[in-house]
């Protein structure tokens, strides 16, 4: 084998790899190298150009410059079907599934010589309990948790016997417990020679689990480290390039009836394989950051669409806002009594990406900030309120005249958040408030989150960082299956109960050799 | 594959305005060179074949005249369908509407036949746009309550409503004194629309064309109506999120095409037409459909658009006259206008860019085994 | 009825359902792969045309099909071009497609209105044919219907059993996944674009050369925006395709039927409407109806997709 006749060759070379996007130079001449066997991290907040360099590498986008080189020899990666020629597999950040379709036919998919279907399902089997992954080949993805879609990736990669197996954030979408046990797989590859290059932003898992780290800023390489030996905080400012700033909250805090109060929302998913909410209940006062955790997928988004207006509850009283039933009201009669919202989904949900930002302050801000008559726009009214959103949040566009799709992610998150906050809500929900901006604006994004609970503000918070939660909120709870927890206070609650609660009593299957272990701990 | 190597194609961040609109231009001239080898191509001499479609209806007074009458109807129903199509409502029954609306104003007239007042006109408009409403309710009620896709149902209502005035003509309206043809009662004066210009067939809903046109421009541009079309068509789940009611928007934009194309109706049987009869239109309900795109579905661009596509109708029956060319060509041109149009479009939302450098790196090597 | 007129009646209904078929087939495919192209029309129509008039020119009912295949393949490859590779509006190429379509025909067709053709020849098995009732209805087709069925199996198994079918379902079910495990999407989509519109042609040659057999202008009727409804009827399900387009023909010839019959009073256009309406109430009741299907439209039908790279 190469690997063997290369001693001290690295299994992977990436020599001055650069990548522009119109706007964005994604990678700017980046040098790193995986040994066989190793474990190592590529380091980087999001949009540090993680995600664009493994898919280089994995063939589904081609280098502006520079090279990559296998086993000490220049490679020409084509596309992932050359890729996987090599021994290279990955697993998608956002998966590379297909919903309807069986888990055998999302495995076969994914190989370039599955043989015939009746072997492959017998391998199925086969690899994933060799390495803890359990899947039934013939069920629907659709009807599969996220971890277990995970796991078909996983296994799609292990049946083609890879001697580079990338891993693309892949805890974004995991319980604490399902971290654990993907770990233990990933040792075990590890030590059978495979080498894993694992990205990520979280800085514990990688002192936990990798050899080396290579560190990621603004798409180009800033450090190189041995993670056992760094500290949290270290490689923390390396990634991030500047001293992290910490919230600052008056904590005199809740007072009053609660101004935001959910009963019972029960709410049957629109989506084909979406998640239906089950007797959601929860309430917010006034000054209090209320946070909902969860894995991506557990019925969020739904549960965001019940809350805004955007679909409508069985009985008026099931939603409130200060005592004021809505919850037979559309997302325009709610928001003039005070919910403001920040959807996930930027593009296309919070803004419209081909209209100005000016347009896009019309879109919700056109009742609260008083910028019609009558029928009439008044643009010069719409106008000045872009600008106090731009200047008040930092937002960096050429103009207000700008369209919203022309923004970076984190500048359109400000730009959303700031449309929001400035029209003075008396209930604010927002999802992932921080996904895709650097740490600078997310720490801005916390204090005005914070100041407006000072303001009196019930404030929602629906994240899939738990450590965001547990830095900004007063209490919270767990969804999971469309199913709310009861709401416990974040000073008292456990990470270990939160991540129990993550996975659902029920919705984790335990790896066979631990399973009395576990069942002990959810006793 | 040398293409994509050597150049490398962008999605652009901002719509340039100026492409937006000079590709249209863009397409006209590419259809008229096309046009010019398709003649080559018939046996057609193709400079004279182009100077009689595109050119000599315009040198005469009557030539323009006849422009703005064909116009007429493309722009109207032209600016209903634009509004539609910005709010992703494909009504592509235009068609079916209009034949309604011609229906239904017809209807009024001939009831009203021997009788005189300045009524009957606007009873007959409004009969026209409730008739062409009521036709385009049809697919509205099954989008919104059953989700049935609008471009299947409308279109098929347009064979039912064809169908329709066929049975009326042949049947109940028919011409008594009509020596059994298949035609109605011509109308009464009261029932016809006033010619603007004498000598020409220049009637009054060439001028309310332009002025709907102006309408359906204010509407979009300022007004927070027009604002929740545009946010539908471009962003369904953010018109949801603002609070902007799908269903309502849906009816409101097949009540205004519809409508726009119910009046185009009555305004063809009471202007040009002056009765029903089994056929009363060579199609203007889909040709609004290019015109709606070409004049990028901005409600001033589909007045110019309107006028070229008229051009086309007319330009087909001088050119049968002059030079013996089949009518069907201005159908051809028609398709082959609105592929060159999409194709244009490809240079609004795409850059086309020149690689920095040479990418890939030397010397590919062969797999290890 | 006796039974040769029942006999006459279901081959008539054959006739008519076998365009739909074909089309419809066809139709399914390219929505399978993520392609919604409501061109079927248009592509229809210059197959029908094409087909007439080399069949004319040639003598050869053979080379008619042919070229109606072609021609229809011609029409799918420039809505191919503007939707795949310039990533143009499938809704408005599509009705491009059919405007453009309609004219050409129009066209071309012009000195071919009111010209006999040779039918295409039926299948004739001495002795078996000429058995009473079984004969014609089994053994008395043109080659064109026996083909339509075999289609019918053949794209059952394709899709479900075949590799290549499983990943033209995957391109219709996310076309990035696809792309991210390295499947050349619009490679894919161009192979059902074009195979779409050879089934069109073929629909279209059926109609021009064997149903009437005339060429007309316009002749296809709204059948290629029927044969469109059929593929949702069907759920994107080539055997209650099958049923669909039999239902569909059947309902056609009913109206001829009524109007040979006297019509029962009814004027003849009001019968000739039944085909448009029963299409408006089956999609109604498609998407009224408890089993929905909304499962099996594929996820990205009628998105754009260009690959980044």
């Amino acid at each position: 084998m190469t690997a063997e006749a290369n001693a001290g060759v690295p299994r992977l070379e990436v020599r001055g790899v650069t990548k522009r996007f119109p706007g964005v130079l994604a990678n700017d001449h980046v040098n790193f190298a995986v040994d066989p066997g190793e474990v190592h991290a590529l380091l980087g907040e999001n949009g540090a150009g993680k995600s664009t360099l493994v898919k280089m590498i994995y063939g589904v986008l081609h280098p502006d410059e520079g090279r990559l080189l296998w086993n000490g020899e220049a490679m020409d990666i084509t596309d992932p079907h050359a890729a996987r020629a090599l021994g290279i597999g990955m697993v998608f950040q956002h998966f590379s599934l297909f919903e309807a379709m069986t888990v055998l036919e999302n495995i076969a998919l994914g190989m370039d010589e599955p043989g015939d279907m009746a072997s492959l399902s017998r391998r199925v089997v086969e690899v994933s309990q060799a390495y803890g992954l359990p899947l039934d080949p013939d069920r629907n993805v659709y009807t599969l948790s996220v971890g277990e879609r995970q796991r078909i990736e996983i296994v799609r990669c292990l049946l083609q016997n890879p001697k580079l197996l990338i891993m693309d954030e892949p805890t974004s979408v995991l319980t604490p417990q399902e971290v654990e046990r993907l770990f233990e797989t990933l040792r075990k590859l590890s030590a059978e020679g495979v080498s894993i290059l694992y990205i990520s932003h979280k800085l514990d898992e990688i002192k936990a689990l990798c050899d080396r780290a290579t560190i990621l800023r603004g798409g180009r390489v800033v450090g190189e480290c041995d993670p056992s030996v760094e500290t949290a905080k270290s490689m923390a400012q390396m990634m991030i390039g500047e001293e992290l700033k910490s919230v600052t909250r008056r904590s005199a805090g809740t007072h009053g009836e609660a101004r935001l109060a959910v009963e019972g929302l029960t709410m049957p998913s629109e989506e084909i394989h979406g998640i239906d909410l089950k007797n959601v209940s929860f309430s917010v006062k006034a000054g209090e950051v209320f946070g909902i955790a969860g894995v991506a997928g557990n019925g969020q988004n739904e549960l965001l669409l019940g809350l805004s207006g955007e679909r409508l509850a069985h009985h008026d009283t099931i939603v409130r806002i200060d005592g004021e039933p809505v919850g037979r009201r559309d997302a325009g009669a709610r928001r003039r009594l005070g919910i403001c919202v920040v959807p996930e989904e930027r593009n296309g949900h919070g803004a419209v990406p081909g209209m100005s930002l000016v347009e896009n302050g019309v879109l919700s801000g056109h009742h609260r900030m008083d910028l019609l008559s009558n029928v009439f726009i008044r643009f010069g009214a719409a106008a000045r309120f872009a600008s106090e959103i731009v200047e008040a949040f930092d937002v960096r566009t050429p103009g207000i005249a700008a369209s919203a799709g022309s923004l970076s992610g984190g500048n359109l998150q400000k730009f959303i958040v700031g449309r929001e906050i400035l029209q003075k809500p008396k209930v604010l929900i927002v999802s992932q408030p921080t996904w895709g901006v650097d740490a600078g604006a997310a720490a801005t994004i916390h204090q005005a989150l914070a100041d407006l609970a000072a303001e009196g503000v019930a404030v929602v918070v629906v994240s899939q960082d738990l450590d965001e939660l547990l830095a900004i909120s007063d209490r919270l709870a767990v969804i999971n299956v469309g199913v709310l927890s009861s709401a416990m206070v974040t000073k008292e609650a456990s990470v270990e109960e939160i991540g129990l609660l993550m996975g659902g009593v029920h919705g984790l299957e335990p790896a066979p050799e631990r399973a009395p272990e576990e069942a002990a701990n959810v006793a | 594959m040398s293409l994509s190597t050597s150049f490398k194609i962008e999605p652009r961040r901002e719509i340039p305005r100026s492409l937006l609109y000079a590709t249209p231009l863009l397409a006209v001239v590419l259809t008229v060179v096309a046009g010019f080898f398709i003649f080559l191509f018939m046996g057609y001499d193709p400079f004279l074949s182009l100077y009689h479609f595109f050119v000599s209806p315009l040198l005469t007074f009557y030539g323009l005249s006849e422009l703005m009458v064909k116009a007429a109807p493309l722009i109207m129903i032209g600016v209903g369908l634009a509004i539609g199509f910005r709010a992703n409502v494909w009504n592509i029954g235009a068609e079916g509407q209009l034949t309604l609306g011609a229906i239904t104003g017809g209807v009024v007239a001939l009831a009203f036949w021997n009788q005189e007042g300045i009524w009957i006109l606007p009873l007959m408009c409004i009969a026209g746009i409730l008739g062409g409403m009521a036709y385009a309710a049809i697919p509205a009620f099954l989008k919104t309550h059953l989700n049935v896709n609008e471009i299947l149902t409308s279109l098929m209502l347009t064979y039912v409503a064809t169908l329709f005035l066929s049975t009326l003509v042949y049947g109940p309206l028919k011409d008594p004194m009509g020596f059994n043809f298949p035609q109605s009662r011509m109308f009464g004066d009261s029932a016809l629309l006033p010619i603007l210009l004498e000598g020409t067939r220049m009637h009054l809903g060439t001028v309310l064309a332009l002025l709907i046109a102006v309408a359906g421009w204010v509407l979009m541009t300022f007004t927070i109506v027009g604002f929740q079309i545009r946010v539908l068509g471009q962003a369904p789940a953010a018109a949801r999120f603002a609070g902007f009611s799908r269903t309502k928007l849906i009816w409101l934009c097949l009540m205004i095409s519809g409508g726009l194309a119910g009046l185009a109706g009555t305004f063809e049987v009471s202007g040009p037409i002056g009765q029903l009869i089994p056929v009363i239109t060579p199609g203007y309900g889909f040709t609004a459909i290019i015109v709606a795109f070409l004049g990028r579905l901005h409600p001033l661009g589909i007045i110019l658009s309107g006028l070229l596509m008229a051009l086309s109708y007319i330009g087909g029956e001088n050119a049968q006259v002059e030079v013996g060319l089949p009518q069907a060509v201005t159908g051809v041109f028609q398709g082959l206008l609105l592929f060159f149009l999409l194709a244009s479009d490809f240079l609004v939302r795409y850059r086309i860019r020149r690689r920095a450098a040479v990418p890939q790196a030397v010397g590919a090597a062969q797999p290890a085994e | 009825m006796a039974p040769d007129a029942a006999v006459l009646v279901i081959l008539t209904v054959v006739g008519a359902a076998t365009p739909l078929l074909f089309a419809a087939l066809g139709e399914l495919v390219v929505e399978k792969s993520g392609v919604l192209n409501l061109g079927v029309e248009g592509m229809m129509i210059l197959g029908a045309v094409s087909a007439f008039a080399v069949a004319v020119s040639t003598g050869s009912g053979a080379l008619g099909v042919v070229a109606g295949m072609l021609a229809g393949m011609a029409m799918a490859f420039i809505f191919g071009v503007l939707t795949l590779t310039l990533a143009a509006n499938q809704v408005a190429t599509g009705l491009a497609l059919t405007i453009f379509g309609l004219g050409l025909s129009s066209l071309m067709g012009a000195s071919f209105i009111g010209i006999p053709v040779e039918p295409l020849a039926k299948l004739s098995i001495p002795g078996i044919s000429q058995i009473p009732i079984i004969g014609p209805l089994f053994f008395g087709h043109d080659a064109l219907v026996y083909l339509s069925f075999a289609a019918v199996v053949a794209i059952a198994w394709f899709l479900k059993k075949s590799r290549a079918g499983m990943i033209l379902r995957a391109v219709g079910e996310s076309d990035i996944s696809a792309h991210s495990i390295g499947y050349n999407v619009i490679a894919v989509r161009y192979r059902a674009v074009l195979f779409g519109g050879a089934m069109a042609g073929l629909g279209g040659a059926f109609l021009s050369l064997s149903y009437t057999p005339l060429w007309n202008e316009g002749m296809t009727a709204g059948r290629g925006w029927i044969a469109l409804a059929l593929v949702v009827f069907s759920s994107w399900r080539p055997w209650r395709l099958l049923v669909g387009a039999y239902l569909f023909g059947g309902v056609t010839i009913l109206q001829l039927y009524t109007q040979g019959a006297g019509g029962l009073g009814i004027p003849a256009q009001v019968m000739s409407m039944l085909p448009y309406l029963a299409t408006i109430l089956v999609l109604a009741v498609i998407a009224a109806g408890p089993w929905k299907g909304r499962l099996d439209a594929p996820a990205c039908l009628g998105k754009p997709f260009r690959p980044s790279t």
